[in-house]
């Protein structure tokens, strides 16, 4: 089973959740995300029982908030990771998050499935990328995304592609833009 | 048009989860009025998932699907919130700082028809509201650390360039400046900084205590 397969399949089962409250979907969800969340969150400074219960309080809101992911702007593994990251700041630091306002949500739900297929794969090759980085810029970029470098300390994300997939979303945000106009 | 975005280094920050509150403030409400700094930061935020996704999994407690499940057992996924974009100057996450629009405001002076407002983050930064009447020179003033200012309403030039409605000014040690709002509205801006500004002149420099910034 590839990470591509893997990506669709989470995509899948996570609309069967957001659609059909489907349980078995959340429990492969469970199984897959639940243990690489607590090994998220003790590499971000939790001990293990505390990423213990904030990975479950993770997946908690992953089904309270499964209506709100949209495949067509982020892979399940990307949304998962937003939700953990304030879960995070909630935890170990305290403060307030901030959040943009979000988008004007239209009446439309069925989200456009070449879009969503499109974002998925550009989410894919971006793991790959991440992973054939040479180690000490590979290992600089985790220290950063696991809270271990201070916002000062923080370099420009260099030699990643995001440009392809800050692209993807630029333009699903222009479809969205349009369609409420 | 917005010309002038945030970092790289400020949106990964962002993304990363690590800024203090206030510059939070300050990318989340650029962000809600910029699409092109939205895509770079859902970009951001797609290295996160990458990074999570390859984690070596670490086993969960026996029972951990079971106990979950009970919470959420008997609950349905809330359907999507509907949201429109709200009428007004202040995107949302600076209508929750200020409990409202732009007249929900508690201006105090600081000379020179200068006002600001000091907004409540958690220590390490500080965040305020300025209003500088049109035409009017903020003193010239340098920066220690960090200063970020992003543009609400009207607009000021200084000696680099002209900054709009979400426009976002970077200043650091480096930046010696005279920012002076622009014909029109009043402009009003969002600044926040992680070290106290120091002014040049002598007055706006017995004037800082009060400021308490």
């Amino acid at each position: 089973m590839t990470i591509e397969d893997d990506g669709a399949r989470h995509c899948a089962q996570m609309l069967a959740v957001a659609r059909h409250a489907d349980q078995a979907a959340f429990a492969a969800l469970f199984a897959h995300y639940a243990p690489r969340l607590k090994a998220f969150l003790m590499k971000s400074g939790a001990t293990a029982a505390q990423a213990e219960d904030c990975a479950q309080d993770v997946m908690a809101i992953v089904w309270r908030k499964a209506g709100q992911f949209d495949p067509a702007r982020a892979s399940v593994a990307t949304w998962i990771f937003t939700i953990a990251r304030n879960r995070r700041i909630d935890l170990l630091r305290r403060d307030r998050r901030p959040e943009p306002e979000d988008l004007p949500w239209g009446p439309e739900p069925e989200p456009d499935q070449a879009d969503a297929l499109a974002l998925q794969q550009d989410s894919q090759r971006l793991g790959e990328a991440l992973a054939q980085l040479p180690e000490e810029q590979r290992t600089l970029i985790e220290r950063a995304y696991f809270g271990d470098l201070s916002h000062s300390e923080i370099a420009e994300a260099t030699g990643l592609p995001l440009g392809t997939i800050k692209s993807r979303i630029r333009l699903a945000l222009e479809k969205l833009r349009q369609r409420l106009s | 048009m917005i010309r002038h975005h945030l970092s790289d280094a400020l949106l990964t920050g962002y993304a990363a989860g690590t800024l203090p509150e206030a510059f939070s403030l300050l990318v989340a409400t650029h962000v809600s009025l910029c699409d092109e700094c939205r895509a770079r930061l859902a970009a951001l935020d797609a290295v996160g998932g990458a990074l999570l996704d390859r984690q070596e999994a670490v086993p969960m407690a026996e029972g951990a699907l079971t106990a979950t499940l009970a919470r959420i057992s008997g609950t349905r996924p809330e359907a999507r919130p509907m949201s429109r974009p709200q009428p007004g100057l202040f995107p949302e996450p600076l209508r929750a700082y200020v409990g409202g629009d732009a007249e929900a405001v508690r201006w105090r002076p600081v000379g020179g028809g200068v006002r600001q407002a000091i907004l409540p983050t958690a220590s390490g930064a500080s965040a305020r509201l300025l209003y500088i009447p049109a035409g009017t020179a903020v003193p010239d003033h340098g920066h220690h650390g960090t200063e970020l200012t992003l543009v609400l309403q009207g607009a000021f030039r200084d000696e680099t360039d002209r900054f709009a409605r979400g426009d976002v000014e970077t200043a650091d040690e480096a930046l010696e400046h005279t920012p002076i709002a622009e014909a029109g509205d009043p402009c009003i801006c969002l600044a926040v900084t992680d070290a106290p500004l120091r002014f040049n002149g002598l007055i706006p420099r017995m004037l800082q205590p009060f400021l308490k910034i």
